[in-house]
């Protein structure tokens, strides 16, 4: 098993206060007005982990692992040098490298130019990059789907099928 | 409500656009049989499709979120320009009818393209019964088959625009199109399909709707 200090470290150093902004919005000044010290956390090129990945915290993957990953609520990046073999569970998902393995997410999937998915997708939204790679299948899971009515598509003096309103 | 309500309405749900990048340079053509699959497709809850060309990020967005598909892509293409590469393209067939390892009657809708022009014989007809095994009963098998000989080392990647259009985008293949198919020769690929609509269009495309009988 891994050790999180030796395998999991800071992209940019240890976390900083958020520095003074002038008016008008910005992520520095969002975080502060929640109150949150935000880091991104990197596997490196050079790391391999086999096994369980759980976390409470954005992830970028720049290395390899095998096994399973949850991120529950939070955002995990495949990076362009990241090769995954598992199932994946996360709130938001960006792949710029490759995975083998399911993915799942609660909010998004998004596959970027040179990302490679072999593997099924369950999630609300999914974009696909032109350029990437996707062998497998996709569930958006819609909230609300239309009904079926008998299908009358097969004559074209046949009415438009109709269906029941969402609720 | 038309098809074409009812995809708005679903678009508006959805809060997203089928849409592609802009590339002005790739040509828009009218589809005909599109909306008779997608009518048929919607006839089915939660319907399941198969879509035998490269992943299109706009398509699973159009299906996915706009139609309630469950989505499988298997981009045969790729597999075709493998084997060509690889000079195995006696293995074709065979690969061909144990690639798709799903079980009888899983796909509501079947979407081809225009796969067929660029199999050899024996390819095609692995494919086909594949295919049909695929193909639930009711469902509907979408396939577009050139009406003259091009010499275009090229694939077309179909990108839906709307439910009526469909925009080409070319990209290299290992090898252009083979033999242009008679209409009786695609029949005869699928024996226990039935056409359900044909149309010629502009650009000398055939699409040929055929339907599973429930």
């Amino acid at each position: 098993m891994w050790k999180r200090d030796e395998a999991v470290r800071p992209a940019s150093g240890p976390p900083q206060a958020p520095a003074p902004t002038p008016a008008g919005p910005s992520p520095v000044r969002q975080e502060a007005t929640h109150g949150m010290e935000r880091e991104i956390v990197n596997i490196g090129k050079s790391i391999v982990i086999k096994g369980e990945l759980n976390g409470s915290e954005d992830l970028t993957i720049e290395g390899q692992v095998e096994g399973t990953i949850q991120l529950r609520d939070h955002v995990l990046t495949i990076g362009p040098n990241g090769r995954i073999k598992a199932q994946v569970f996360a709130k938001s998902v960006v792949v710029l490298g490759e995975v083998t393995g399911n993915v799942t997410a609660t909010d998004k999937v998004d596959i970027r130019d040179n990302g490679s998915v072999d593997g099924d997708l369950v999630s609300p939204r999914v974009t696909i990059a032109e350029g990437a790679h996707f062998r497998g299948s996709v569930d958006m899971q819609r909230k609300g789907a239309a009904k079926p009515v008998a299908a009358q598509a097969n004559t074209p003096q046949s009415p438009v099928p109709q269906v029941a309103q969402p609720a | 409500m038309s098809l074409l309500d009812r995809l708005a309405t679903r678009r508006n749900e959805a809060g997203t656009e089928a849409t592609s990048p802009s590339t002005p340079e790739d040509p828009v053509f009218a589809t005909k049989a599109l909306r008779k699959f997608l009518a048929s497709l919607l006839s089915h809850e939660a319907p399941s499709l198969l879509d035998l060309g490269p992943v299109v990020g706009a398509n699973v967005t159009f299906f996915g979120e706009q139609l309630g598909c469950k989505i499988f892509v298997e981009d045969l293409f790729a597999a075709l320009d493998r084997h060509v590469q690889g000079g195995k393209l006696e293995e074709l067939p065979e690969f061909l009818t144990k690639r798709l390892s799903q079980p009888d009657g899983t796909f509501d809708g079947i979407l081809c393209w225009d796969l067929f022009d660029y199999l050899d014989r024996a390819s095609a007809q692995a494919l086909a019964t594949e295919l049909m095994r695929l193909l639930a009963p009711d469902g509907a098998l979408l396939g577009f088959f050139g009406n003259t000989q091009s010499h275009e080392v090229r694939y077309t990647k179909y990108i839906i625009v709307d439910e009526v259009n469909l925009r080409y985008r070319r990209y290299p293949a290992a090898r252009g199109r083979q033999v242009t198919l008679l209409n009786r020769d695609i029949i005869r690929l699928f024996p226990s399909l039935r056409v359900s609509d044909s149309f010629l269009l502009q650009n000398n495309t055939r699409e040929i709707l055929f339907r599973k009988l429930a």
